[in-house]
């Protein structure tokens, strides 16, 4: 106890700190990648394809080149080294060379003085199609990866069988800040590029690559980023604006409006999928068979990465002796998908989740018992043959959830009513309904990636106070990540004061801002990194460091001060790097999916209440409650602020979010046409924390940030159709779903 | 064309004014005002949201030729600390983009309703999208500011 009295430090691990980016944003005064500017700058523009698939037969760029004002217009034949990118397969590129697979693809991009004089040249760039049919339906697409999963005995029987087939739209991560950035370049024939994103070092070797350039030569610098999501872990303007800058000489910016930021990421795979679950009379399950098929879309993205998460997390945080498990991702002609959080797992736990409803229908179990009855614990097997060997508290959570106060009754205030403030019913026909849902992640990378975060920390004396400075690549993308860290740092050196640099590429890889990895790695990096700057601290004393700790600027053992933090240090401070990586992971045996693929599984739990208005299609979400397992909530106020981030972009999904794809064509690419959640349409949370520590983590902390976006959605539509007694296989769920 | 404004009290000119503009570029990118943000300029997400003549607006939907000679107030300008600290206190802020534009929305709303409840918070601040919190946060902020 007086040991941890002594760690104490205000700010560290485990308080709710305030954001160091805050002030700024309040004021309006924190620059976005949107926000910069240069002098001299130039505005950059994209020419896009208006055809899903076609052949280019020619590029003129003649008429937009005569444009005042127009500085540079390049096509493919401009890009000076690889002409084409991606994050796991180098398959898109850069600019259309002689196809166009996509409608959005880049084909050409011009540099003006003024951002509107840029967009009018390059619609005057003339593009020669021979529009080809496009591939739209997955299931006639080629495949990019087939993960299958074998667990027991694939010919097992039950006594009661439920089957389904459901439907997931695609989604959009509809981030606020749109993709943007300045591309500066520089006397040493390099470039600086200040933008967003969520992983500066991806982009680097992706962008120094299709520059024809050494990776030294191109410094990624993170400006503010207004959101992710997934959305930006791929190349959008990145190699657009560079390519600008340097055929110009001058700073490029490139921002996308709302419309081309719909073309220019990728969105959640849209996904089919067919289950078959085998249970005993008392629904104990005994087999689960399942068929994915996700939409990849135009380009390969991150798709084997989603599908595999598909696969592994596919039958739910169930203990199921026999699986027989098959998840494919196939090109397409439709817009390309890659990460969106939740990652593959939103996808499978919608089906799964309806799945143990209908269970229990079949069972005549409460739809919580059912899934208590086959919840997978700590030391069970997943469908991978994997032992989940930290805390999974399924069980636990689904409880909580069950026990949390009721909503409230339903109200007679019209505006708490389905239809809202559009005042369309005072009360009739409209009906209550309940639902619940669990869900399963994995946190960091997977099958044997090696996955690894940087972090540099110095320990000086400023004003003869100690300051820590921590330096990364990691990006803050709204999670609270530079608020860890400096907490981290708080924690481990005992000093009030932290300063967390700007993230670029001048230190080491942090790894991506997803996976819901990076204060689990991030923040591991920096405490590794304290502990060697600790180390070589403690080594300047003639003592032995054993026991020795570091607190309120003091260095401090049992017996009290040992000396004064300022006085080891003096005027030499101590810097010490650090790469850090979490255990390894093993690779799926490509025909049993067997493997010990992941790091660390992550739980969460909803209930939903809802109010449906029958006669007009309208749903309300009364309520939700939430539960999830967090190991280690580093910081509470973030971390809730998370979970009420992610149950809402679920509750979307459940209701309201889907990019219409007709024949290839994106039909609604605006915030008037595709929806997200208002204010008036996410209702009041009632959230549980579970600090269950995994014992293979830094601090005991699980990753937060995707769980509550996975099962959200199941557990609001289970919430529709106990109360319309509807079937509901798709989401998001539409007016017409519900009515006639 | 040339227009002269009034922005954050201070008279402000700008020349070469493209006749298609809108406010939210004049102050962005002519005036060094990059406070409103620019998420969708279609007037749905209200991050680009100033006064204009003591009167919210969407920025994006107003023709920056409208503004000649009128006075608009931006977040960088705005005396609203009660409601930025209450933002802040809360955890109201992630991403920060739709922050400005909810720091006037509800600077707004407590200068007609020092008291709101819940469901008048909600309509009023309806038509500002964030991505990031859920609102629980912000409704949070809301409540602690119509507190002090």
């Amino acid at each position: 106890m007086k040991q941890l009295l002594q760690t104490r430090v205000t700010g560290g691990v485990g308080d709710s700190a305030a954001r160091p980016d805050g002030a700024l944003k309040v004021r309006g005064e924190f620059a976005f990648a949107s926000d910069l500017w240069a002098d001299r700058m130039l505005w950059g523009a994209t020419l896009r394809s208006p055809h899903p698939h076609a052949r280019i037969l020619g590029i003129d760029i003649t008429e937009a080149l005569r444009v005042p004002g127009v500085h540079a217009v390049l096509t493919h034949e401009d890009v000076p080294g690889s002409k084409r990118y991606g994050l796991e397969i180098a398959d898109q590129p850069v600019l259309a060379i002689d196809e166009v697979r996509y409608a959005g693809e880049p084909v050409a991009i011009v540099a003006a003085d003024h951002p509107e004089t840029a967009r009018r040249a390059a619609a005057r760039i003339a593009v020669s199609y021979q529009v080809l049919p496009p591939v739209t339906e997955a299931e006639d697409g080629q495949v990019l990866r087939h993960v299958p999963i074998r667990r027991g005995d694939p010919d097992a029987t039950a006594e009661l069988v439920v089957t389904g087939e459901y439907e997931v739209g695609m989604q959009d991560q509809a981030f606020l800040g749109p993709e943007a950035g300045l591309a500066v370049p520089a006397a040493d024939g390099g470039v600086d590029l200040y933008l967003a994103t969520q992983w500066l070092h991806a982009d680097q070797r992706q962008v120094a690559a299709c520059l024809g350039l050494p990776p030294a030569l191109v410094r990624l610098t993170l400006a503010g980023v207004g959101g992710a999501f997934g959305a930006r872990e791929d190349i959008s303007m990145q190699v657009h604006a560079c390519m600008l800058a340097l055929r110009t000489g001058r700073p490029v910016k490139m921002v996308y409006g709302r419309e081309e930021s719909f073309l220019g990421h990728v969105h959640r795979h849209p996904a089919k999928l067919r289950y078959e679950h085998g249970a005993t009379r008392d629904g104990r399950l005994v087999y689960v068979k399942a068929r994915i098929m996700l939409d990849g879309g135009a380009y390969a993205s991150s798709s084997a990465a989603v599908v595999a998460n598909a696969a592994t997390l596919g039958i739910g945080p169930y203990d199921v002796p026999n699986v027989v498990m098959d998840a494919y991702v196939a090109y397409t002609n439709n817009p390309p998908c890659g990460a969106m959080r939740g990652f593959g797992a939103v996808q499978a736990c919608f089906a799964y989740e309806s799945q143990m409803d209908k269970l229990a229908a079949a069972a005549g179990l409460d739809p919580v018992e059912v899934r208590i009855r086959n919840a997978l614990r700590e030391g069970a097997r997943m469908p991978t043959g994997q032992v989940v060997d930290g805390p999974a508290p399924v069980a636990e959570l689904l409880r909580r959830v069950q026990a949390a106060p009721p909503a409230p009754p339903r109200s007679d205030d019209p505006r708490l009513l389905p239809g809202g403030v559009g005042n369309t019913t005072h009360g009739e026909g409209v009906v209550r309904g309940v639902g619940y849902a669990i869900g399963i992640k994995n946190v960091c990378f997977s099958e044997g990636f090696d996955d690894y975060a940087t972090a540099r920390v110095r320990l000086e004396l400023i004003s003869g106070e100690p300051v820590a400075f921590v330096h990364t690549a990691a990006a803050e993308v709204g999670q609270g990540l530079v608020t860890v860290q400096a907490q981290v740092a708080r924690t481990e050196l005992g000093v009030e004061r932290v300063v967390v640099a700007t993230a670029d590429t001048s230190v080491g890889s942090a790894g991506s801002s997803s996976a819901s990895r990076q204060t689990y790695m991030t923040g591991g990096a920096v405490r590794a990194a304290c502990a060697a700057v600790r180390q070589r601290l403690f080594a300047r004393l003639a003592r032995d460091p054993a026991g020795l700790w570091l607190a309120g600027g003091k260095v401090v053992s049992v017996d009290g001060v040992v000396a004064d933090l300022a006085e080891v240090l003096g005027d030499d401070p101590i810097e010490e790097t650090v790469e850090w990586r979490h255990r390894p992971t093993s690779p799926l045996d490509p025909h049993t999916g067997q493997g010990d693929a992941h790091v660390q599984y992550a739980f969460a739990a909803h209930r939903a209440t809802v109010d449906v208005d029958v006669e007009l299609g309208l749903v309300r979400v009364v309520e939700i409650a939430t539960a999830q397992d967090v190991g280690k909530a580093v910081n509470p106020q973030a971390v809730v602020g998370q979970i009420h981030g992610g149950t809402a972009q679920g509750l979307g999904l459940a209701v309201m979010e889907e990019i219409q794809v007709v024949d290839g064509m994106v039909r609604n690419p605006s915030f008037t046409d595709y929806l997200i959640p208002t204010i008036l349409d996410v209702p009041p949370m009632h959230v549980e924390v579970l600090e269950l520590a995994d014992p293979h983590a830094p601090y005991g902390l699980r990753g937060v940030g995707e769980p509550p976006a996975i099962s959200s959605t199941p557990a609001v539509v289970a919430a529709i159709r106990a109360a319309t007694g509807r079937p509901l296989t798709r989401v998001p769920v539409r007016p017409e779903h519900l009515i006639g | 064309m040339r227009i002269t404004v009034t922005v954050n009290g201070q008279q402000r000119q700008a020349d070469h004014v493209w006749a298609g503009e809108s406010l939210l570029y004049l102050l962005r990118e002519r005036l060094g005002l990059p406070g409103a943000k620019n998420a969708c300029e279609q007037g749905e997400c209200g991050s680009c949201t100033v006064y204009l003549d003591g009167e919210p607006v969407c920025a994006c939907l107003v023709a920056a030729g409208q503004v000649q000679g009128r006075s608009v107030t931006t977040v960088e300008g705005l005396a609203a600390q009660r409601v930025q600290q209450a933002f802040l206190e809360a955890g109201a802020v992630q991403c920060g983009f739709c922050t400005p534009g909810l720091i006037i929305a509800v600077h707004d709303l407590l200068a007609r309703t020092p008291r709101p409840g819940d469901a008048e918070v909600r309509e009023a601040l309806a038509g500002n999208l964030c991505r990031c919190t859920g609102y629980e946060k912000i409704l949070d902020a809301v409540r602690l500011a119509a507190s002090r």
